[in-house]
Formats: C-alpha cells, sequence, structure tokens
C-alpha cells in the first residue's frame, strides 16, 4: 500500500489509507498553501508585503500530513516559516494576507507579519522569529494540556503537542533543554524536525554533528524517533498518525525526523549559491502535490476535468483573498500602543482580539478582555 | 491583627495563598520543592501543593522559563523562579522575546500571565557574575511590568497582585532582604503594582529608592538628620508602571531630588527617573537631580571593594549635600 518511492517503514505501518474524499481535501490543501506562497512572492515583489518573507514551497505535505494525524484541539506552534501550518489549521487566507500586507484585519492586526501568524480558535500558537525558542514554549504548551487535564480537571492527558522545527534549529541550546525537559516531565509532544537540509544557506552536514542521522540528538535524551519521508502526504499522514496515536496514550514525547525540501531560498533576498541547480531539479520532480495528484488520477479517485476545476477554484480563493486584504484599512495609529499590556495605564489602551476572531452575536462577551488561552 | 514575619515567609504566604485560590497557579524552578528553596522562600510548599505544582526543574533557565511562557497561552499562571536573575541572562530571549511581546505580536490572541522572580543584586561577595542588577537592563522592554518590594508587607502584597495580574510581571527580590523582619497583616490583601509610597517623611530633600536601597537611604537620612537635613524618603516599589505622580508630589515639597539605584548609571531606572524629574519639576527644583548608582565597575569580590562599589549612605549623604548646598 506504500505511495513512497523513499519510505521504507510504511509497510510496517498499519494506519490504513485514508478514503479519497479526505486524500482530495488534503490536496485542496496543499494547493491552497502553494497558492498563497506564489502570491505571497508576488505581493512582496510589489511591495505589498514587507520584512522578511519565508515561503513554504516543497513542503507542503509535512504542515498537512502531520496537522491531519492530529485532533483540531492539539496545540501546534512552528517557527517563523509558518504559512503552512497557519492554513493547514484552517486559517483564512484572507486572514494570512491582510497581517502580510500590515492591515488591520490580519491575524494579529498586522502587529505580527509573515513570522507571527497566530490562530488562537484553531489551536495555532504561532509563528515564532527566533530560531528554536518555540520549543520551550512547545513544551508550555504540552505541559498546560496536561496539567490541566490531570491536576485541575482531575482526569488523563488528552492533547498532543505538534512543535515543529528546522534542521537549523536542532543546533540551538534551547531545543536541547526543551527535549530534555519533555522527557523528565513525560510531556505529550512531538517535536517535528522539518529537515529541509539547509539552515538558511549552510547545509546540514555543514553544521550539525551526526547531521546524516539527526534522530542521534533524541536518542541521546532517551527519547523514541524515526526519520520519515516528507514529500509523500500519505506517509506522513500514516507515519504521524501512529506517533500521535502513541503519545497520546502514553504521554511520553517523540521525535520524528522529516524528510523534505525547501524549493525556494530561505527567503525573498537568497540567490541560493550554496546549492547547484541540478540539486533542485531533482527535488522539485519529487513535487509532494504532483505526487498526490498522479496517485488519485491513477486510483481513479479524481479525473482530470476535477483536478482542473479544484485548481482552478483555489487559484479564484486566494486571488480574492488577496484582492479582500488589499481592501483591509491599515491599522489606525492609535493600534500602536493598544496589544501591550491587558490593562489600561499611560498610552497604553489595553488589548482586544483581531476582528476576525470577535464573536458577532455577543459583541460584550470577549471584547476587551484579556485573552489567555481557555 | 499584623504579626511580624520575614520577608521570605511573606514571598511564600503570597505564593500559597494564590495557589490555594487558583488551581492554575504552579511554582517551578531550580531547587523550588526537594531542596524547599535554595533560599528557602518556597519551603514546605512541596509538602502542601505536591510534585505536580511545585516542580523542580533542571538547570536549564532558557527551557524552563520559556515552558512556563508557554504554559500561559493555555491558560495556565506561572510562577516562575529563578535562583538568581543573574541566572535569567541566559534565559533573555525567552523573558525579553516572548513573554512580553507574546500579546503584541498576537495582536490580543495571547497573553502572558506569568512572575518571575528571584534574588537580585549583589548577595555578599559573589563576585560579577553573580551579583547582576538586572532591573535597568529588563526594565527598558515594553510590554512587562516590574516590582522591587523593600520589606515583607510589600513583599507579600505586590507578589499577590503579580500573580493575579494578566501581563508578564517580573519580582526582583535582594538576599540580603529576605531575613528582615517586618509586620504582616493576616488574611488576603494586596499592594497594588504602580503605587509608589512615602517610607519616611521630610522636607529638605526627596530621597528616591526601590528595594535594598531604601534601607541605604534610611541610614544616610538618619546620618543627615543629625546636620540638620530632613530627608524624605520615597520607595517607588515599582518600576513598570512607574508612580511619576508620587515622585513629583514630593519633589514639588521638597524641591531637592536624590535617586538611589542599584544598578549601573548608564541608561539606567536612575537616569529614567532624573529625566522624568527634570521635565515634570523644572519649575520646582532648587538643583538639578543627583543620582546614586553602584559604582561603573564589574561586582569585585573582595569584601571592601563591594561595599564601596554599592550605592551606600556614605555616597548618598555626599549626593544630598551636594544637591542641596544652596538650600
Amino acid at each position: 500500500m506504500s505511495t513512497t518511492e523513499t519510505a521504507n517503514h510504511v509497510v510496517e505501518n498499519t494506519v490504513p489509507v485514508p478514503d479519497p474524499e479526505v486524500l482530495k481535501s488534503w490536496l485542496r490543501d496543499m494547493l491552497q498553501i502553494r497558492e498563497f506562497e506564489v502570491r505571497s512572492m508576488q505581493a512582496y515583489q510589489n511591495k505589498l508585503a514587507g520584512g522578511f518573507l519565508h515561503v513554504y514551497n516543497g513542503q507542503e505535505a509535512v504542515a498537512v500530513g502531520c496537522i491531519a494525524a492530529m485532533r483540531h484541539t492539539d496545540p501546534v506552534i512552528t517557527a517563523y516559516r509558518d504559512h503552512g501550518h497557519a492554513l493547514a489549521r484552517g486559517l483564512d487566507p484572507k486572514i494570512g494576507f491582510a497581517e502580510l500586507f500590515g492591515r488591520i484585519d490580519g491575524c494579529a492586526k498586522g502587529k505580527g507579519g509573515s513570522m507571527h501568524f497566530f490562530d488562537r480558535n484553531n489551536s495555532m500558537f504561532g509563528g515564532h522569529g527566533i530560531v528554536g525558542a518555540q520549543c520551550p514554549l512547545g513544551t508550555g504548551l504540552a505541559f498546560a494540556t496536561k496539567y490541566t487535564d490531570e491536576v485541575i480537571k482531575g482526569g488523563t492527558s488528552e492533547s498532543v503537542t505538534a512543535c515543529f522545527l528546522g534542521d537549523g534549529a536542532l543546533n540551538q541550546g534551547s531545543v536541547h533543554e526543551a527535549m530534555n525537559l519533555a522527557v523528565i516531565f513525560d510531556l505529550p509532544i512531538v517535536f517535528c524536525v522539518e529537515n529541509n537540509r539547509y539552515a538558511m544557506g549552510t547545509a546540514v552536514g555543514r553544521c550539525t554533528a551526526s547531521g546524516n542521522q539527526i534522530t542521534n540528538r533524541a536518542i541521546a535524551f532517551g527519547m523514541e524517533a524515526r526519520s520519515i519521508g516528507g514529500m509523500d502526504v500519505i506517509e506522513v499522514y500514516r507515519e504521524m498518525k501512529e506517533i500521535v496515536d502513541q503519545v497520546r496514550a502514553t504521554s511520553k514525547p517523540y521525535f520524528v525526523d522529516i524528510d523534505t525540501y525547501r524549493f525556494k531560498g530561505h527567503s525573498m533576498s537568497d540567490p541560493r549559491k550554496y546549492r547547484t541547480h541540478e540539486e533542485e531539479q531533482e527535488y522539485e520532480a519529487d513535487d509532494p502535490i504532483e505526487k498526490l495528484t498522479r496517485y488519485l488520477l491513477a486510483q481513479k479517485a479524481m479525473t482530470e476535468e476535477e483536478l482542473k476545476s479544484l485548481s482552478k477554484q483555489v487559484r479564484l480563493e486566494i486571488r480574492e483573498a488577496v484582492n479582500w486584504a488589499r481592501q483591509s484599512p491599515v491599522p489606525d495609529v492609535s493600534e500602536l500602543h493598544h496589544d501591550v499590556y491587558t490593562d489600561t495605564w499611560g498610552d497604553y489602551t489595553g488589548t482586544s482580539l483581531p476582528g476576525y476572531m470577535k464573536p458577532t452575536t455577543d459583541e460584550d462577551a470577549t471584547e476587551g478582555e484579556a485573552s489567555n488561552g481557555t | 491583627m499584623a504579626r511580624e514575619i520575614e520577608f521570605r515567609e511573606a514571598l511564600r504566604e503570597a505564593m500559597s495563598e494564590e495557589m490555594r485560590a487558583d488551581p492554575r497557579v504552579y511554582l517551578i524552578g531550580e531547587e523550588v520543592a526537594d531542596y524547599n528553596g535554595a533560599y528557602k522562600v518556597s519551603k514546605g510548599m512541596l509538602e502542601e501543593f505536591g510534585p505536580r505544582r511545585i516542580i523542580d526543574t533542571p538547570i536549564s533557565e532558557s527551557g524552563f522559563a520559556g515552558l512556563g511562557i508557554g504554559s500561559t497561552m493555555l491558560g495556565l499562571r506561572p510562577i516562575v523562579e529563578f535562583m538568581s536573575w543573574s541566572f535569567s541572562l541566559v534565559a533573555a530571549d525567552q523573558i525579553l522575546n516572548n513573554a512580553p511581546k507574546m500579546l503584541y505580536m498576537s495582536g490580543g490572541q495571547f497573553g502572558c500571565p506569568i512572575v518571575f522572580r528571584g534574588n537580585d543584586g549583589a548577595g555578599g561577595q559573589l563576585g560579577s557574575t553573580h551579583s547582576w542588577c538586572v532591573e535597568s537592563l529588563y526594565a527598558n522592554v515594553p510590554g512587562l511590568k516590574m516590582i522591587i518590594p523593600s520589606n515583607p508587607h510589600d513583599a507579600k502584597g505586590l507578589l499577590k497582585s503579580a500573580i493575579r495580574d494578566d501581563n508578564p510581571v517580573f519580582c526582583l527580590e535582594s538576599e540580603r532582604l529576605l531575613s528582615v523582619k517586618g509586620d504582616v497583616p493576616e488574611g488576603d490583601y494586596v499592594v497594588p503594582i504602580g503605587e509608589a509610597v512615602i517610607h519616611r517623611e521630610g522636607t529638605d530633600c526627596t530621597l528616591v529608592g526601590f528595594g535594598r536601597t531604601v534601607y541605604f537611604c534610611e541610614q544616610a537620612a538618619d546620618e543627615l538628620a543629625r546636620e540638620g537635613i530632613s530627608c524624605e524618603i520615597l520607595d517607588m516599589r515599582s518600576i513598570r508602571p512607574l508612580d511619576l505622580d508620587a515622585i513629583i508630589r514630593s519633589v514639588k515639597k521638597t524641591n531637592y531630588c536624590v535617586v538611589v539605584d542599584q544598578s549601573w548609571s548608564f541608561a539606567s531606572i536612575g537616569s529614567e527617573v532624573a529625566a522624568e524629574v527634570h521635565a515634570a519639576c523644572f519649575d520646582d527644583l532648587d538643583n538639578h537631580v543627583h543620582r546614586v548608582h553602584n559604582d561603573d565597575v564589574p561586582a569585585p569580590y573582595s569584601h571592601d571593594l563591594e561595599q564601596e562599589m554599592l550605592p551606600n549612605a556614605r555616597k548618598i549623604c555626599e549626593a544630598v549635600r551636594s544637591v542641596t548646598y544652596n538650600a
């Protein structure tokens, strides 16, 4: 049943391949991410988006496959290449574009930007700019779900946190500290390493000891680990489903090395001199979207017409999202001193939820309140 | 009814009472549980609350500070103890980038109700790396609050406010004050964050201090009283928000001001207060604001050198005599 050219342990995996309708929804999700990124790059070139832009092209199967293996209430946290995870989690692309364009309708009211996509209602906890810094936070999310379930509610731990990081983060002390804490506190967390082979422009082998087998890092902590292919969404899902189910049952952390490739540069200013055109072509031939498409067509789960229609639908949705976000106003200057503190003092004007999260019926319910999770 | 208890007991009462009232509150840090606290602040708390809520950590400040911050995103309210604020420097990214900015970066989606607390300032011949005064460094960052209590009453009341606060609060204690005793009321009370207090009334010069420097100010005021100079001592208690109104009221009365700050002078709380007082009391001041700080050197080990480095009573007396020479 293996659908991948690279995986060797999928054969032992007993997680069934999901129904064609589910696979088609993943294809749609991956197409949406790809199109979002294509439009993001355009917007960046047109100066609609500023700052740094790190796109996710090529890695779509990782976010979509991993998140499909989780419950919607399971926390997800990642680093700065975060658009794919936020969209896979359910962030409306128009809210994402508004954030990229620095507009008030963005998920962080234009105060976070590309690297800080947060979406509380979809259990998306960022979007973090400092390499590796999200890992201690991720252990905190896992600690909090476990503490809430067991200490406050007196039940058993229910949730699993997915903490994404890149191969470049493996050499940050905070990542090692987070892994150690996760083991000694038995935290239900999966460290999902998106191993795209480059820490910015430095090949993993040039900067990472035992970089050819990064699961060694986890084994040193006594943490279970495995390497999986990241260019096949079905493989990612089946491996992650097994891992997530195990972590939910045992409340012990897991480390997964996901082999993937970043089709574009680190950011928009990257001339990619550190790798060859041939290498890029080789991996581009392994495109996760094309792979799933081929599979669905071969299985006769989808016709060419359906595929065209789906692609067109996604392109239209993303184009409309860009247009919608362009119409969103830039934040009023009064926003500058808003959301610094939850309370009002001096120039500080308290805080409120972003517009898209505010309840439409009962406005008084949460508006202006401090928003500290559940 | 007030009783006399130690500073460390006041801190412990604040934490224990808030933990009894709110199951979301937990204490985490090095040696807080089995060891009963490196400075015995959390003594007995493991026995009452158990290891799920009084949590020993590895020596891993970046890790456990970040864990605490992450847990606030799902509604918990941690108290993170740094054995010394000197050790918080290795967690600077977590406590300065993530805690105070999460609310802003997430556009109001995730606040960070967390308390970081521990010893700050010279402990007594600990040398340079263990004698950090982090207040001026950290107070520079928007999004956090900072309290520096000088006595058991304020320590308990301010820490209770901090635990209930929906923002990150940095509570800086002094190892040298943990055994100081003072009157603390029975029962529940809080000291609001952002309110200074007149510690001793006077007429001739305002001494603005906080934390341990309040005691240096007392010694100086006693000596200056013998010379006929009446000092008013103002205890800032909170650094962020800063109760500038209280300072201005006092300076408008005395027309002279000396700020006493145990951190280093360059770009410091002392320089901030002086700048604000100059702006607000320009027509009331009879001399420019004088400042007393740590000497601008790394903390030395040798006893006499360390005492000389601190913003001690002698330096404060010299500053007051200098500022009031034309009175």
